[in-house]
């Protein structure tokens, strides 16, 4: 490497010793222990990416077995308990164990690098926001391992079916607080994204030269902090419930049920945006690139995506339609879920502007793009349909609501997920994926996705009810169900496909350069992969389209760059105390679990609040460790031949970061 | 960075780097506003709950008849009456006084102190005297839910300003001014002596930052101290 690391940080200990907590700061970046306590924010997004595909695959294999068992009428592949406890499973984990997470990854790794940021504006939160996320993960599948299994309540989860008194096993309470603890994990994510996008923009980065992945992780973000609070509130009342004999939502102590999906959907119905925004960002940035023209309407597609955020909030109980809210109620949120069409379509004109008239590259990203916005609108489409009171009536806990659904989030946010990380591959491995390949790959993935889907509707408009186990053959739906399961399979090819791919590229790709697709913001101005430092220089801001000015634009409009001033580019220490601290929160968690519940060996319960108690105090020792030690930091001293091109730095700057 | 501002002596030059944002607002100061966003969400939620409860089940419970109204108005007069001890400790931290923030932050984690000895009186009175429990109605159930949440939110406060009223305290204060009675102030060494002599003027933004959230607590209680427990003394609201 040509930078060196000054010594100053690194140098024997100081003349008084720094208390630090029980051990010293780790300083080495590499191997086991520099993933562990890494703060960067590229290491924390490819951790993001890797645990969203291990769970998008666990997620896939678990909806293999619902379409294997759902391939012929009346077989019985597993038991009826089993695919109870598959679906739950596969809503649960493809929710928010591979798409948000998965969305958090290009957040965490893209959204600084667009805005010419060296990090996020709290590194070490960040950290804790990767650990909550796995450690949730492993709370929620740990359910399997336990008497009674995974939860068989659906991922909504609706009461009074969580009340002990139904569902007694220890698999719901996983279930809680598997949830709670990636709650936490979307928070401290959110929090600091929110900050980052707000306070850390490069110099003439202003708000509307923003590029639009960056717009929709700030939008998405507040979604995610004003949402997650309702379903937390639920989860603790669920918990009281089931664990000190609260009346919530128990029917018995004149607890009310409806209370449940009005809470779960307050926080559902905008979490269904946080699933969709990041994806539209993704599109947004490529149709662009691949079209060689800029955004189409750039300022509508920004307001839109807000006024999206915001009606989000406001339409939660067209998922409760058929509870019977009263006419009025109805009315109002019928409404309020038509208007939503017109952001949505906005943006779908916006981007079909974008490309009208370009010189269009049909390369892999692009393809998932375009089949984006065909897929995503066919899901839009039926989604208006449901926004009618009396044909949602119709078609409530149908098949025609799971080929809706997955055609918003996979049509939707996987396709766009995808030509994300086609898009970004070679900028974080600094490889080039085959785009032969990947268009096999998309291929596959579009024709899979439709043939498993798109019967669906039929299925539903012909009244098979979703969850069920099993159907008779009198029925009429074998052949959509058949066809469906092999068009499940042939998606399922396609993403192992690409799994493969993307392994033998980050080890056997072509070198990639800078910019391979010729694109247009600031993330394609660094290295790929970039350093650890991001940017040897500050760069200044003066277009929206940054990079495609400085290879294309008028000289007015380049950008400036400002190079390091004598002490180098600050960089925050890495740290165990997230890591720690979010293993206290996993100890409080399961002990939440086992409280008083009977576990393995024995048949009493064991454990009282001591586990709980324990975890807590771990998580306070971490929190007030990572206080004390405080963010740190050392300098780095990029090769001056980086920045060479660079004005000197001002006096009195100590380094933009 | 903090070495530039470490080494000067005026305040407002240690928090002028902490401005360098692109809002000039510090990232602290906003993370936490977005925190307290997110936590008029947590409230909203919890207050929701208990008011369509209690609508619903406007004759199980009479909790004019639990209540004792003059305790929990003087708890929460006092709880309010620590903001203002916040407000001038904020104003102390960010004018260089540490002697005077710290007279503040005492008198403010006492103050919490006694509103929290009033919540845990308080429960203790409805468990006892009235039977009021998590599980005898769904009354129970809301109101212990959202005023302990809110009692959590005060003890996690009065824990973080205790940190920071550690931290002004001259380093191995707690080594020399409680010799002599080790034993009985171990529990409070092990937890507060890493923290003492930590003080500079840059965390003049944290002591206002975590007043911040101090204020916010105290804003819900009026929240919820008007919600749960006042407008039942009113005739005409209908309970």
């Amino acid at each position: 490497m040509a930078s060196t690391v000054e010594t100053e940080h690194h140098a024997p200990a100081p003349a008084e010793p720094v208390r630090d907590g029980i051990w010293r700061r780790p300083l080495k970046n590499t191997g086991l222990v520099g993933f562990l306590t890494t703060v960067d924010h590229k290491k924390i997004g490819i951790g993001y990416a890797v645990g969203a595909l291990f769970f998008l695959i666990l997620g896939g294999i678990e909806a293999l077995i619902i379409r294997a068992q759902l391939m012929y009428p009346e077989q019985e592949v597993i038991s009826a308990r089993t695919y109870n406890q598959l679906f739950t499973m596969h809503g649960t984990t493809m929710i928010f164990l591979a798409v948000m997470p998965l969305s958090a990854a290009f957040f965490n790794y893209i959204m600084p690098l667009q805005i010419g940021a060296r990090d996020v504006a709290f590194p070490r939160m960040n950290a804790l926001g990767l650990w909550c996320f796995l450690l949730g993960g492993v709370i929620l599948n740990l359910s399997w391992f336990f008497p009674g299994g995974a939860p068989a309540i659906g991922w909504f989860a609706y009461a009074p079916l969580t009340d002990r008194q139904y569902s007694p096993e220890m698999g719901t309470d996983f279930w809680i607080m598997g949830l709670q603890i990636l709650g936490i994990a979307s928070l401290v994510g959110a929090f600091n994204f929110i900050t980052t996008i707000v306070n850390m923009r490069a110099p003439g980065m202003s708000m509307m030269r923003l590029p639009l992945f960056t717009w929709m992780t700030l939008i998405t973000s507040f979604l995610i902090i004003l949402a997650f609070p309702a379903i937390t509130i639920a989860l603790i009342e669920l918990m009281f419930d089931r664990h000190f004999g609260t009346y919530f939502f128990n029917v018995e102590g004149g607890g009310k049920p409806i209370l449940w999906q009005h809470l779960f959907w307050i926080f559902g119905h905008p979490e269904v945006y946080i699933l969709i925004l990041p994806a539209m960002g993704i599109i947004s940035e490529i149709l662009p690139v691949f079209s060689r023209k800029p955004l189409f309407g750039y300022p509508l597609i920004v307001f839109s995506g807000a006024v999206i955020g915001f009606l989000g909030f406001a339409v939660w109980s067209h998922h409760m339609f058929t509870t019977g809210l009263g006419v009025v109620a109805t009315t109002a949120f019928a409404f309020l879920t038509m208007l939503i069409a017109i952001p949505t379509g906005v943006k779908i004109f916006n981007w079909i502007g974008t490309m009208w008239g370009g010189r269009i590259r049909f390369t892999t990203p692009m393809l998932f793009s375009v089949g984006f916005i065909w897929m995503f609108m066919m899901g839009g489409f039926t989604g208006i349909m449901h926004s009618s009171p009396p044909v949602d009536a119709q078609q409530q806990d149908t098949y025609f609501v799971v080929a809706h659904f997955h055609y918003v989030l996979i049509g939707g946010s996987i396709f766009a997920l995808f030509a994300g990380m086609y898009y970004w591959f070679p900028k974080v491995t600094g490889r080039l994926m085959d785009d032969f390949v990947g268009k096999i790959v998309f291929y596959l993935m579009f024709i899979g996705f439709n043939l498993a889907f798109f019967p669906m509707h039929i299925l539903g408009m012909t009244g098979m009810p979703r969850r069920t186990h099993t159907y008779k053959s009198e029925m009429g739906w074998d052949q959509s169900n058949f066809w469906s399961t092999i068009g499940a399979f042939i998606l399922g090819i396609g993403i192992l496909i690409f799994v493969i791919q993307a392994i033998h590229a980050y080890y056997k790709g072509k070198k990639s350069p800078k910019d391979p697709w010729d694109s247009r913001t600031l993330e394609w101005d660094t290295e790929s992969p970039p350093k650890e430092y991001n940017f040897p220089y500050t760069p200044v801001i003066h277009a929206r389209d940054q990079v495609w000015e400085d290879k294309y634009g008028v000289e007015a409009k380049r950008m400036e760059k400002i190079a390091p001033g004598e002490h180098g580019i600050h960089m925050p220490d890495q740290s165990w105390w997230p890591l720690i601290t979010s293993i206290g929160l996993f100890i409080a968690c399961l002990g939440m679990v086992f409280h008083k519940q009977p576990v393995p060996m024995t048949s009493e319960a064991v454990f009282g609040l001591e586990i709980v108690i324990a975890g807590l105090l771990l998580t306070f020792y971490g929190i007030a460790a990572w206080a004390l030690e405080g963010p740190g930091g050392f300098h780095l001293h990029p090769d001056p031949a980086e920045y060479a091109d660079a004005m000197p730095a001002p006096e009195d700057d100590h380094g933009h970061h | 960075m903090s070495s530039h501002a470490a080494t000067t002596d005026d305040p407002h030059a240690a928090l002028a780097p902490l401005k360098k944002t692109s809002t000039g607002v510090e990232n602290k100061k906003l993370a936490m506003w977005a925190f307290l966003a997110s936590d008029c969400m947590f409230f909203g939620t919890l207050i929701s709950t208990h008011l369509i409860y209690r609508k619903v089940y406007p004759t199980v419970v009479e909790p004019t008849e639990i209540f004792d109204i003059e305790l929990t108005a003087f708890s929460s007069f006092i709880l309010l009456m620590s903001s203002l001890l916040m407000a001038l400790s904020v104003s102390a931290a960010h004018k260089g006084n540490i002697a005077g923030m710290r007279r503040f932050l005492l008198g403010t984690i006492f103050f919490g102190l006694i509103f929290l000895s009033g919540q845990v009186y308080e429960f203790n009175h409805f468990v006892r005297e009235s039977g009021l429990t998590l599980s005898s109605s769904v009354f129970g159930s809301t109101f212990y839910v959202l005023t302990g949440t809110h009692g959590v939110h005060v003890a996690l406060g009065v824990l973080w300003l205790s940190c920071w009223t550690a931290c002004t305290l001259p380093k191995d204060w707690a080594w020399y001014t409680l010799k002599g009675r080790r034993f009985l102030w171990l529990p409070f060494r092990v937890v507060f002596a890493p923290m003492t002599g930590r003080y500079k003027h840059e965390n003049a933004l944290d002591v206002e930052v975590a007043g911040l959230y101090w204020h916010f607590v105290d804003v819900v209680w009026i929240v919820i101290f008007t919600a749960v427990y006042l407008v039942e003394y009113l005739p005409v609201f209908g309970f």
